[in-house]
């Protein structure tokens, strides 16, 4: 072999290792809440600060739970697959408004339309690190018991949610 | 208003960099004079553009403007000023615009000193360079544009990460850049020649001070990042092996090969094809530690909210530029003769050892920054890979390198004898070891590290001190100082950054040997020991700055009974992202920095305090500006400003070569 080619052939295959890179993520550790309970909260509603949001309110459904905030760029790519889930009713999505200021909250469920049966407000951030939040965005998939089905970490995409979060909810609702 | 102008100059500045990387060098492979003077009114208008762009993203940060997405996402109407136009680098869109100011800045020096280079030579170098920003200025205006409005306009910004607001991150990534943008020139000069088909000496010539201006910077810039590292992260750490740390230190591995590689070619007409390579390896690394930093496929302290389309293109950019370089080598190199022969044992020979010592090191530092993709992308697991792999790895591969140091300058070119270098090095060679075995043990405690690192250190001033005497034996001049001011600069400059890494080498020794840490909790008015320091701890008082609140310790110093300093770490609090840090408060010295940073608050004013004591630390960074300086002295050589001066014409390069080969 022609040993000029030699630089070439290792940044091809470094480059094949960058290309599969790109489709991981690296964040992506397996959860040591899966298949645990869901940690309590009890938190104000983003909407009525008055009431609040709480897992035991949703005890018997399957429900997800998105961690989402104004200021995150991944929540602007998720949010049209959230819209499109919430319109075909197929599983409820609760929403989380992580460390976030209420006013730019509103607008920007006003701006893009709101995907969320409610949203609870996590001004601190305190529920996140229950949850082990790496960052936002993040959703889990919570059984009729209330126990955490599945993490996701980062932005969902169609193709996560067809394969993945749908054929899930559909096994847990049968359940 | 201003941003749209911002915008649109960098539309035509994209129109100017496709008209400068294809006419001239098409002109060049043709042999059109009127295409290829293109280059320089294009390259030069395309500065001027982004100039433009860069000054209306700092217009935008100055007024506040909030109906710019960057802007708003970046800084706050309570950011003072400087901050504010810090912020223009502190996130992705920005740090890129800053990427390709700085290769227009590039290019337009590339036009104002290169008078004295061939038109096809120059007219591809400029073609090459603007290629590479036309691949930057899409990745702006596609997917990552920093004039993007928000409308409507954000009531407030959302501030610098606090982190970033410091005078160090002022400073440290356009250094960095400068570095790494720095080494697109050495990498255009070689492509340029690899296309001409004439790699000769005259073409190492010219590319080494551009080469080692960047070096330069790169240095400065890593060492900067290293300082701010270690006293804004408040763990008195200075180098993580960080993926984003690796991905800066691996272009200045290359960048050090390549900076005495052209050296060998230049003087020798020697590793012609391997100073190519290391010309290509060096940019390649620089935009691959853009990717890697950009795309978020590692994780990192420095890691950013990942776009996949970013992380896609920037492969793809990457697979085009570096994957086009790799072939045209593949291609061209073969046709270039090898230089002069020479003995293994020869300055070359020994030049040629230190290249791939540390060509190896920055290829142990790419696999453990990449190992951890590998394994997953194999579906192998999660690991990552920290401070013991490159700790084991990198030592026992700059050790020789070290080594080599002090003998290669002493050495003759072609080839070396044996008993003269043991004769001249017996000496030196005495002196270290002595006092390296002996230095520890006056100090208190030996180990073998530190003895090997004393060694090391101790024999690369030692050998310096010898090749500078011998050297001064050879030139002209009654007294020392005019001999002494006879010798070139750029031999000064070697010294001088040769006697940088000694100086680095003891401070890393140092600190590794001696440095003592203690946590405590410390109520008001205890005190705790470090070595022969005690720290009193006074108390905690509130204090506003002009975006945060903070939390002031005073701490009292003293050493056998007399008091040395009081320092005032601080534990602020910026509310607009609601961030907490810990600001450390640090007595430098040149033997030895207090450093004390604040842990928790407990109850009743106590705290939890970490005290550092780190004998020669700043040593680390003393010994980076004094490679720094060395670089600089070098290219403040003689024969540079005589050819930068007279600006003449050089003989065409044919000709030369024509020349070189009758003689």
């Amino acid at each position: 072999m022609n040993r000029f080619l030699l630089p070439l052939s290792i940044f091809v295959v470094v480059v094949g290792f960058l290309g599969i890179g790109l489709t991981l993520n690296p964040r992506e550790i397996p959860s040591p809440l899966v298949g645990k309970a869901a940690p309590e909260f009890s938190q104000p509603q983003l909407h009525e600060q008055e009431k609040i949001l709480s897992p035991a309110d949703l005890k018997g459904k399957v429900w997800l739970l998105n961690f989402w905030a104004s200021w995150c760029n991944g929540c602007k790519t998720e949010h049209p697959v959230l819209m499109d889930l919430a319109k075909s009713g197929q599983v409820p999505i609760y929403g989380m408004d992580y460390k976030d200021q209420r006013e730019e909250a509103l607008t920007w469920l006003q701006r893009g339309g709101n995907p969320y049966s409610l949203v609870g407000v996590d001004e601190t951030g305190r529920v996140g690190i229950n949850y082990g939040v790496y960052g936002v965005p993040e959703t889990y998939v919570i059984d009729k018991q209330g126990v955490i089905r599945y993490k996701q970490i980062g932005p969902l995409y169609p193709d996560t949610v067809e394969k993945k979060i749908l054929p899930l909810v559909k096994q847990l609702e049968s359940q | 208003m201003i941003p749209e102008i911002g915008h649109f100059a960098l539309i035509l500045a994209l129109c100017v960099a496709l008209v400068q990387g294809i006419l001239p060098i098409y002109g060049a492979a043709v042999g059109n004079s009127a295409l290829m003077s293109v280059a320089k009114p294009a390259a030069r208008t395309q500065f001027l553009l982004v100039l433009t762009a860069f000054g209306c993203l700092a217009y935008a940060f100055a007024d506040k403007d909030f109906s710019v997405l960057y802007v708003a996402a970046t800084s706050n109407s309570q950011l003072p000023l400087h901050y504010r136009l810090a912020a223009i680098w502190g996130a992705h869109e920005g740090s890129l615009l800053l990427w390709t100011f700085i290769l227009t800045i590039w290019m337009f020096a590339v036009t104002l000193f290169s008078t004295h280079l061939p038109d096809a030579m120059r007219s591809r170098i400029l073609g090459v360079m603007g290629l590479v920003s036309v691949g930057f200025l899409l990745f702006m205006l596609s997917v990552s544009n920093p004039f993007e409005r928000l409308i409507p306009a954000a009531p407030e910004g959302r501030d610098l990460n606090p982190l970033l607001q410091d005078p160090g991150m002022v400073i440290h990534p356009p250094m960095l850049y400068m570095g790494y943008v720095g080494f697109s020139v050495a990498f255009a000069f070689a492509l340029a020649a690899l296309l001409g088909g004439n790699l000769d000496a005259a073409w190492a010539r010219w590319s080494r001070p551009w080469t080692t201006v960047a070096w330069c910077f790169l240095t400065v810039g890593i060492a900067m990042g290293s300082g701010w590292a270690y006293y804004e992260l408040g763990w008195g750490g200075w180098w993580f092996w960080d993926p984003v740390e690796n991905a800066s230190f691996m272009p200045w591995l290359a960048g050090t090969a390549l900076v005495h590689s052209l050296a060998v070619t230049d003087k020798r007409g020697g590793f012609k094809v391997w100073t190519v390579l290391l010309a290509i390896m060096a940019f390649s690394l620089s935009l691959l530690g853009t990717f890697l930093v950009r795309s978020g496929v590692l994780t990192s302290v420095h890691a950013f909210a990942t776009d996949p389309k970013r992380g896609l293109f920037i492969l793809a950019f990457l697979a085009i530029v570096i994957g086009g370089s790799l072939a045209l080598y593949a291609w061209r190199a073969p046709k270039v003769g090898l230089g002069g022969s020479f003995a293994m044992l020869s300055r070359e020979g020994m030049l040629l050892a230190n290249n791939v010592l540390l060509v190896a090191a920055m290829g142990s530092v790419l696999l453990g920054t990449l190992y951890p993709l590998f394994l997953d992308a194999l579906d192998l697991g999660k690991i990552s890979v920290g401070p013991p792999y490159f700790d084991s790895v990198f030592v026992p591969l700059m050790v020789p390198a070290l080594f080599l140091m002090g003998i290669g300058p002493l050495a003759q070119w072609k080839k070396a004898s044996v008993p003269d270098l043991a004769k001249r090095l017996k000496w030196a060679f005495g002196v270290s070891l002595v006092s390296a075995l002996t230095l520890p043990i006056v100090l208190g405690s030996w180990t073998p590290l530190l003895s090997l690192g004393l060694l090391l250190a101790i024999w690369i001033v030692t050998t310096s001190a010898i090749g500078l005497r011998e050297r001064l034996a050879h030139v002209n001049g009654n007294s020392l100082v005019e001999r002494l001011a006879s010798v070139p600069r750029s031999y000064w400059g070697m010294l001088v950054a040769h006697c940088g890494i000694a100086v680095f080498i003891v401070g890393v020794t140092m600190v590794k040997g001696f440095e003592t840490e203690k946590d405590v909790r410390m109520n008001v008015g205890e005190t705790a020991s470090i070595g022969d320091y005690t720290f009193r701890f006074d108390g905690t008082q509130d204090v506003v700055g002009p975006n945060y609140t903070a939390a002031r310790g005073t701490f009292h110093v003293s050493q056998d009974g007399r008091e040395t300093t009081v320092l005032y770490p601080e534990k602020r609090r910026y509310p607009v992202q609601n961030q907490v840090m810990t600001e450390a408060a640090i007595d430098p010295g040149l033997l030895r920095d207090l450093y004390v940073s604040l842990g928790e608050p407990i109850d009743d004013g106590a705290w939890s305090v970490r005290l550092y004591h780190k004998p020669f630390i700043d040593w680390i960074w003393g010994g980076c500006f004094i490679m720094a300086l060395g670089g600089a002295l070098a290219i403040s050589d003689r024969r540079y400003r005589l050819a930068w001066r007279k600006q003449e014409p050089a003989v065409p390069v044919p000709t030369r070569a024509a020349r070189r080969k009758v003689a």
